[in-house]
């Protein structure tokens, strides 16, 4: 067992963990955290991307050792405490960027980080920014229209981005 | 609360955004795997590396050594309880069925396939012990190819069959007298076209691995599962293991996506309740992507010879269809049946006089097939589409002008078709021009003639698509007549509540289709409530105990009819009571946005929420009424629907490379009328995305030993956002004459229409270098081998792959004879 | 899936890695940025005893300019390397190969060095650091050496690294005037890996082109220097049917595998169509 001391969506955890479980099973095994999913075991389809220290991980890629002094935003520190929806969120929804829902925590902590570093991203670069997301249900058309709402929403509100 | 005077005149047709949407945002989910129940125990499965062996033993006995396993079992252990997987539609009265144990007992008979069963206190303890169990496997020779299996002497799949074949399914229009003979068209024809097309085996690959958690309750159980059926399983669930229905229960929680691959009894879910009754403790399994690409049911995999024949000016004068059916190792749920529902679509738009269709289940050591989106129609439709432009090309004629002249025109309709459906709707003519007209074709055509002319290395091509499909499954009585063990109807009911809200329960169990906002604009047009005073209760078979689930299309064409016949009944009882209160006549009442009022007195009225009440109060009701409101009708269809469209594509291939770019996408899809067109549009998007995948992308790979080569999302290639284009979508409406909202459906649409539209111009693009086919999905390996070695090469696949014949092609037209 | 059980240490310097990496023996696994490494973890293709974790050592990330190379630290991740100033300027190659790795979420914990180490053939980086003849600078228990990168790659998935040995930095010289680069990718879908691809180093001087270097990407069990190419581009007329013919030689040498992406004769085509493009592309032409 190894100590790990995680801030996640605000809240500081400790825990002796063992060296093989996985940030994802911490979360949902441990902390609870089950609005982070997992849908693959390759990495492939991104279900399961939060944000560690800023960036967009896949947390079945990232033992949860090594987030050990870490910072972990999953979809459910992203609303306001208010329960105000994050840009993001309400761009989802009023887009119809999702059907059975299970890739959109994933899809909305992608999208979140590439709105980070690109703010006002093309459809192309939106596309190129999610490539390692898999949606089954949308086509991923909507996703886009949404991800570029979202950009603009956050740029004109005080949220900024990397909110 | 919105007032009668802000809401739109009415909610069908509004863009409403989705009521699911907020707890999927947040993460706020109740994902099957997300549950946990004080005392539950966690399951991993041993599964088999062996695509067909004799089980010579199994001894569990180690993995009980290993830390937190509190059990482990074989199918040995349950061979007396588990039963068999069910088949619920035997096709024909001889049709074999080996039986399908959950567990597998003295054989296994694809890769993948459950042997044993660990439980232990937490997952990983579980996966842990998997790796003591020992099994001696001794293996017997592997059945992979469909023909192969088939051929005198070939080895069997189960050693108690006669053979590898389940079953053969024939329709003939001469015999049934929908049509002329066959035999007569191929006789006379002056033109002949065959060609063999392949299905790929594809993998439905929904976003959420299925995941089953049971409580055992009393003498029975409570099973949440991922699944699109929970009323079916139930029902499934107590023949299977002999518990009887009222004790069985079934949640399907949030269903993260199924397109046919979770319409199913599976293995794991019978395991999971066996182990949970046998310990008598909660008992949770999730599978892992790797076991879910090998073990869920696959779909498509068929061998298509396809023989049309026609006059020389273009008139199509007969189709004959063949079919081998990769069945896989066993029969599932609705195995047999995928392909026969095809059998009615291959004649799809065209007024062919003679018509024949024979297909053969075939067993393989693979994993079983079953539903994926379309079930059987993407299939027709893909070769009735792809032979129609190989008849356009042997006749030099245009393929859009060869389907105009075949198909069945806008005044022809009500139209019985050659097999005896009879076509609600449709309007070809107006759905094809304004795709053309949206994806500019002519600057297209011109295009492409440019870069032909010039030798071009980047190619266009031009594909066309126009496609009807069958939805709203099903009349009942058809599906008797097809042998389906089950009938088509759907269940609603309505409550309405003392404060005049309303609850929906509703049969058809969504899994991302936005159920709960489509029938709550439907309730609120039927009963003049406010879209946000309804309440839609679904998935749970406690509390919506009658249905018939969601799949083929058919919820709103059948689930949302029930509701209208739900509510129309609700309005029939406020009328009387409304005419109680207003002390008129019944006669002289109008309902009319949620207010009854006297005919000529538009002031004077009482709005359904009064009623409400007053029913609920129960003070003053007329002799004879009963204090409620509620009401519930169960809806069997007469008919299909048949929604149609056109779906257009242009794709750029570098010939050098043999890739291939979509360039531009049009669809413009007739699916009657639009309840939510924000849903809808997603539907489409969808649907295309899947469509285009099997064109372009995915196919489930064995290597000659039976082993599934595609078996991580790193091999089975699941398009992403940067490998697909953005859609342009249209819409024609012509209302289904056949229900009450003059819906179709939608949901598969998309992944029916786009396959042969994308291959379509795949091949449009490499017709100058005499390619006649590229089999899918056309890689750009496949349309490199196509362009430098001839069609026939098209088809090799990588090597260790099991790959069918490719094109094959001949004609009675003039001298150009066999072209294989 | 879950991975078995592995004991885990984090060591805070690279002596102390290598010492870690001694006392674990042959049962210990680096851990660099893990996203290699934990899915073959996680599908149960490997079972290491030990991880021993090169994530909080200071010293193997960052970028440093020492004179006529740039030194990348092998901890270094893809996204900082493509934020990274330095190799913007000196190594533009390695930029545009970079950005063609996976997707953002990898890049973020995914290494230059983890990638080298790793040594897959269809991996992105190891072509790049061969047509940018970089020197890779490992430790061990008997202290530090170079190798170069054409040395470097033995076999699939085998490098020159001895088992008691870390990658600390890669030195990549700096490419002076008159060079230029492209990364040329092939793949079936976005998140694929290559299936071929071709790193492409030029120089030109007037209409000439007077040196090449081609690395190529998933043509055999390492990554290849495309040698019949170049010597065929060097001092050829920058003219695309010079290229064109050079290019023709790109699978000489090679021995591309087949496998469930491509067959090897296929891959061979590729190799000369990439490469033609690749260096069209770097020239200019």
């Amino acid at each position: 067992m190894t100590r790990v001391n995680v801030t996640v969506d605000g809240v500081r955890y400790t825990d002796e963990v063992e060296p093989r479980l996985l940030l994802v099973q911490y979360l949902r095994e441990r902390l609870g955290k089950v609005g982070t999913v997992i849908g693959c075991d390759t990495s492939n389809c991104g279900a399961c991307t939060v944000a560690l220290d800023g960036k967009s991980v896949k947390s079945c890629s990232v033992l949860a050792v090594q987030a050990d002094g870490a910072e972990v935003v999953t979809v459910e520190g992203l609303a306001g405490p208010d329960g105000a929806l994050h840009p993001l969120q309400q761009a989802f929804h009023d887009h119809h960027a999702l059907q059975c829902g299970f890739c959109t925590p994933g899809m909305i902590m992608a999208a979140r980080d590439l709105l980070a570093e690109n703010p006002h991203p093309t459809d192309d670069e939106v596309r190129e920014g999610i490539e390692g997301n898999l949606c089954r249900c949308t086509g991923y058309q909507n996703i886009v229209a949404a991800v570029r709402a979202a950009g603009r929403a956050m740029s004109n509100s005080s949220e900024g981005v990397g909110a | 609360m919105t007032t009668v005077e802000e809401r739109p005149a009415t909610e069908i047709g509004q863009a409403r955004k989705r009521k699911e949407d907020r707890h999927l945002i947040t993460g706020a989910t109740t994902w099957t795997d997300n549950l946990t129940l004080p005392g539950m125990v966690h399951l991993a499965i041993l599964r088999s590396p062996m695509a067909h062996a004799r089980i010579g033993s199994v001894d569990v006995a180690p993995a009980l050594e290993r830390t937190g396993v509190i059990a482990a079992f074989s199918g040995r252990d349950f061979a007396d309880s588990q039963g068999t997987i069910p088949c619920a539609w035997p096709v024909t009265p001889d049709m074999v069925n080996p039986g399908h144990p959950s567990l597998a007992v003295d054989t296994v008979n694809h890769v993948g396939e459950a042997v044993a069963v660990v439980v232990a206190r937490d997952k990983a303890a579980a996966q842990d012990a998997l790796e003591a169990i020992e099994v001696e496997y001794e293996p017997l020779p592997v059945v992979l190819d469909m023909e192969a299996a088939v051929a005198e002497g070939a080895a069997k799949v189960h050693a108690h069959t006669e053979s590898n074949r389940s079953y053969t399914w024939a329709f003939s229009s001469g015999e049934a007298g929908t049509g002329e003979p066959i035999e007569d068209a191929l006789r006379d024809a002056e033109v002949t076209v065959r060609r063999r097309f392949v299905q790929q085996r594809l993998i439905p690959a929904f976003m959420e691995p299925r995941s089953t958690v049971v409580q055992p309750v009393g003498d029975g159980f409570t099973m949440w599962s991922a699944t699109q059926v929970p009323h079916i399983l139930r029902t499934m669930l107590a023949l299977t293991l002999g518990v009887p229905e009222h004790k069985v229960r079934v949640i399907a929680p949030d269903v993260g996506g199924g397109f046919g691959g979770k319409l199913q009894v599976t293995p794991e879910e019978v395991i999971t309740a066996l182990v949970a009754r046998r310990l008598g403790k909660p008992a949770k399994y999730t599978e892992t992507r790797s076991e879910s690409l090998m073990s869920a049911h696959h779909g498509r995999d068929q061998i298509q010879d396809i023989t049309i024949t026609a006059q020389r000016d273009g008139t199509v004068t007969g189709l004959d269809v063949h079919l081998y059916a990769d069945m896989g190792a066993y029969l599932r749920l609705v195995s047999p049946g995928v392909p026969v529902l095809g059998a009615f679509m291959f004649n799809a738009i065209y007024k062919f006089p003679a018509y024949r269709f024979v297909c053969e289940g075939i067993f393989t050591n693979k994993t079983p097939t079953d539903a994926y989106r379309g079930a059987g129609r993407p299939e027709a439709t893909f070769a009735i589409e792809r032979i129609m432009d190989e008849l356009a090309h042997e006749l030099g004629q245009d393929p859009l002008e060869l389907r105009r002249k075949n198909w069945i025109r806008h005044e022809e309709f009500p139209f019985t078709t050659v097999c005896g459906l009879t076509y609600d709707s449709g309007n070809y003519e107006a759905a094809t021009e304004q795709a053309l007209q949206l994806i500019g074709w002519e600057s297209l055509v011109a295009e492409r003639e440019g870069r032909r002319a010039s030798n071009d290395p980047v190619q266009l091509g031009l594909g066309i698509s126009t496609f009807t499909e069958m939805c709203g499954l099903a009349p009942s009585r058809v599906l008797g007549s097809l042998d389906y063990a089950a009938g088509g109807w759907e269940n609603a009911a309505i409550r309405v509540l003392a404060t005049g809200k309303v609850e929906v329960v509703t049969g058809a169990s969504a899994h991302g289709q936005g159920h709960e906002t489509a029938w709550s604009q439907i309730v609120a047009d039927q009963l003049g409530v406010p879209f946000e005073d309804v309440e839609v209760i679904h998935g749970d078979t406690q509390s919506s105990p009658k249905g018939l689930d969601t799949y083929g299309s058919r919820s709103l064409a059948v689930g949302g009819i029930a509701v209208v016949k739900a509510s129309e009944k609700v309005v029939a009882k406020a009328r009387r009571i409304a005419a109680h209160m207003l002390e008129a006549d019944e006669d002289d009442l109008e309902f009319s946005g949620g207010k009854f009022s006297v005919k000529g007195v538009p002031g004077e009225g009482r709005t359904i929420q009064e009623i409400a009440f007053a029913t609920f109060a129960a003070h003053d009701l007329p002799d004879g009424i009963e204090p409620s409101l509620d009401a519930d009708a169960t809806f069997d269809p007469e008919n299909f629907s048949f929604p149609h469209g056109t779906h257009l594509c242009a794709i750029e291939v570098d010939t050098e490379t043999g890739f291939a770019r979509i360039r531009k996408y049009v669809c413009v899809d007739d699916i009657g009328t639009v309840i939510n067109p924000l849903i809808v549009e997603g539907q489409v998007h969808g649907g295309l995305a899947q469509g285009i995948a099997q064109a372009l992308y995915e196919e489930a790979v064995y290597d000659d030993d039976g082993n599934l080569t595609t078996g991580t999302f790193v091999d089975y290639l699941v398009p992403s956002a940067a490998d697909l284009p953005s859609f342009v979508t249209g819409r024609t409406t012509s209302p289904s004459t056949t229900n009450p909202l003059g819906v179709k459906g939608v949901g598969e649409a998309g992944t029916i229409a786009s396959t042969p539209a994308v291959v379509n111009a795949v091949v449009d693009a490499l017709r100058p270098f005499g390619v006649t086919d590229v089999q899918m999905p056309c890689t750009p390996e496949r349309i490199w081998r196509a362009i430098h070695e001839g069609a026939e090469k098209s088809d090799r696949a990588a090597s260790g792959t099991v790959a069918y014949g490719g094109a094959s092609t001949s004609s009675s037209d003039g001298s150009d004879g066999d072209q294989l | 899936m879950i991975p078995a059980s592995f004991d885990y240490v984090k060591p805070a310097t690279a002596a102390e890695a290598v010492q870690a990496l001694a006392e674990a023996g042959e049962d210990a696994k680096l851990l660099a940025g893990g996203q290699s490494l934990l899915p073959i973890l996680r599908l149960r293709l490997a079972y290491p005893e030990r991880l021993i974790d090169l994530g909080g050592i200071p010293e193997l990330t960052g970028v440093t300019d020492a004179g006529d190379s740039i030194v990348i630290g092998a901890m270094t991740t893809h996204d900082e390397v493509l934020h990274d100033g330095l190799v913007a300027e000196h190594a533009p190659l390695l930029v545009q190969a970079t950005r063609t790795v996976a997707d953002r979420q990898v890049r973020h914990r995914g290494t230059f060095g983890g990638s080298l180490a790793h040594a897959d053939p269809a991996g992105d980086l190891p072509s790049v650091a061969l047509a940018l003849e970089a020197e890779l600078r490992v430790l061990g228990p008997a202290g530090e050496r170079s190798i170069a990168a054409a040395d470097f790659f033995h076999d699939y998935l085998t490098t020159a690294l001895a088992p008691d040995e870390i990658l600390t930095s890669i030195r990549l010289p700096k490419l002076g005037d008159g060079w230029s680069t492209h990364y040329e990718k092939f793949n079936r879908v976005a998140q694929a890996w290559s299936m071929v691809a071709v790193a492409a180093a030029v120089h030109r001087s007037n209409g000439t082109i007077t040196e090449a270097r081609i690395g190529l990407t998933n043509m055999g069990p390492t990554p290849l220097r495309a040698r019949a190419v170049e010597q065929a581009l060097a001092g050829a007329d920058a003219s695309a049917e010079a290229v064109g013919r050079a290019s023709a030689r790109a699978a000489e040498g090679t021995a591309a595998p087949s496998d469930l992406s491509a067959r090897a004769d296929y891959r061979e085509h590729l190799a000369t169509v990439l490469t033609k493009r690749a260096v069209l592309a770097a020239a200019g032409i």
